[in-house]
């Protein structure tokens, strides 16, 4: 590259130079990005897997705070990291997943389930959708029921007047 | 019109302010709602950021309305937040800090450049009294009441307009509490 660059003429050797910093110049906010700074960390293990397979299904069903519409276990936020380790953390130290999941509502609220609870607070998101369909079946059978009635009154059915102009006709033939 | 439209019509519309309301709230969406409103503040006793030798614990906060600010230096938003500290922190205001997951020099140097508001700072290097006050991003404020329990939590930076219709109107409520 560095031959390609020397060859040409001083102007495009300037321009090539300057094109290659820029891209250079680029690349540089990457690194800058603000957050907290760290060590690399250690990934998280586990020697019983039964307390691994309550890390991986907590990790699902727990909401990061930062990036909100990940769970923990999809989420590279800073705090998603720290909320996984204390997670394993808890399950090591022999706390069951309710402990764990106690923990994680006392201090972040409801929010952090991706199951919600049922109760008062979250009755229409849980009852909502099933009255809806009521709803709708109602409608449904209601329209149905009506359209049924219309038939059997039939307005398109001949009155007597009608029905002796028609064999009137039908003689004539 | 014909009633065939109207059902229609009038589900549309009920459809239209659902989702409107649905737009105007958008913006708060984001704040989650803090369990730990009036509960007592979690149990802590850190390093502080000023003097490692001395701590910064739950206890400090018995005795007095205060505020809890959640900072680093690595936070921009808390920079933008930082002057209006300063000012009620001049004005009389106990605002104690709590330093997320920061290294002390990073942490010190901030606090010489920009002013230092706070009584004294925590340094939770890794986070963990963050959990327990439930911190999801800097900067979040607490109000805390004289016996110690939180009153209010804000989230994101302090603006003017929140110290003045919030945050100073409960400050002042606080203290008339026996």
């Amino acid at each position: 590259m560095l031959s390609m660059i020397m060859n040409k003429k001083p102007a495009a050797r300037i321009l090539a130079v300057n094109s290659i910093l820029f891209f250079i110049l680029c690349l540089l906010p990457l690194h800058l990005q603000a957050g907290p700074r760290g060590q690399p960390k250690e990934p998280i293990v586990f020697e019983d897997p039964q307390v691994e397979s309550d890390y991986l299904e907590l990790s699902e069903e727990l909401r990061c705070l930062v990036c909100q519409n990940q769970n923990l276990i999809d989420s590279n936020a800073e705090l998603a990291d720290d909320l996984r380790r204390e997670v394993a953390k808890m399950l090591k130290k022999g706390n069951n997943k309710e402990q764990v999941i106690e923990f994680m509502v006392d201090r972040y609220g409801d929010f952090v389930l991706y199951n919600p609870p049922f109760k008062a607070q979250t009755i229409l998101l849980w009852a909502g959708p099933f009255v809806l369909m009521f709803f709708g079946i109602f409608i449904l059978l209601k329209k149905i029921r009506a359209g049924n009635e219309e038939k059997n009154t039939d307005s398109s059915a001949l009155s007597e007047q009608e029905k002796e102009k028609l064999d009137a006709i039908l003689k004539n033939k | 019109m014909k009633k065939q439209f109207m059902t229609p019509l009038i589900i549309f519309g009920l459809l239209v302010v659902l989702l409107v309301v649905g737009l105007m709230k958008a913006k708060y969406v984001r704040d989650v709602p803090s369990p730990l409103i009036g509960k007592a503040v979690p149990e802590f006793s850190i390093p502080t950021v000023e003097d490692q030798q001395k701590v910064f614990t739950n206890k400090d906060l018995i005795g007095q309305v205060s505020l809890v600010n959640i900072w680093a230096s690595w936070c921009v938003s808390c920079r933008a937040e930082h002057r209006l500290l300063n000012v009620i922190a001049g004005q009389g205001i106990k605002i104690y800090g709590i330093n997320y997951k920061d290294e002390l020099p990073d942490a010190r140097r901030w606090l010489s450049a920009y002013g230092n508001p706070y009584v004294k700072s925590a340094h939770d290097i890794t986070g963990r009294a963050g959990i327990d006050w439930g911190v999801y991003g800097t900067p979040e404020t607490f109000v805390i009441d004289k016996k110690g329990m939180i009153r209010y939590k804000h989230t994101g930076p302090v603006y003017q307009q929140d110290i003045d219709e919030k945050i100073l109107p409960m400050i002042k409520q606080l203290q008339a509490e026996s």
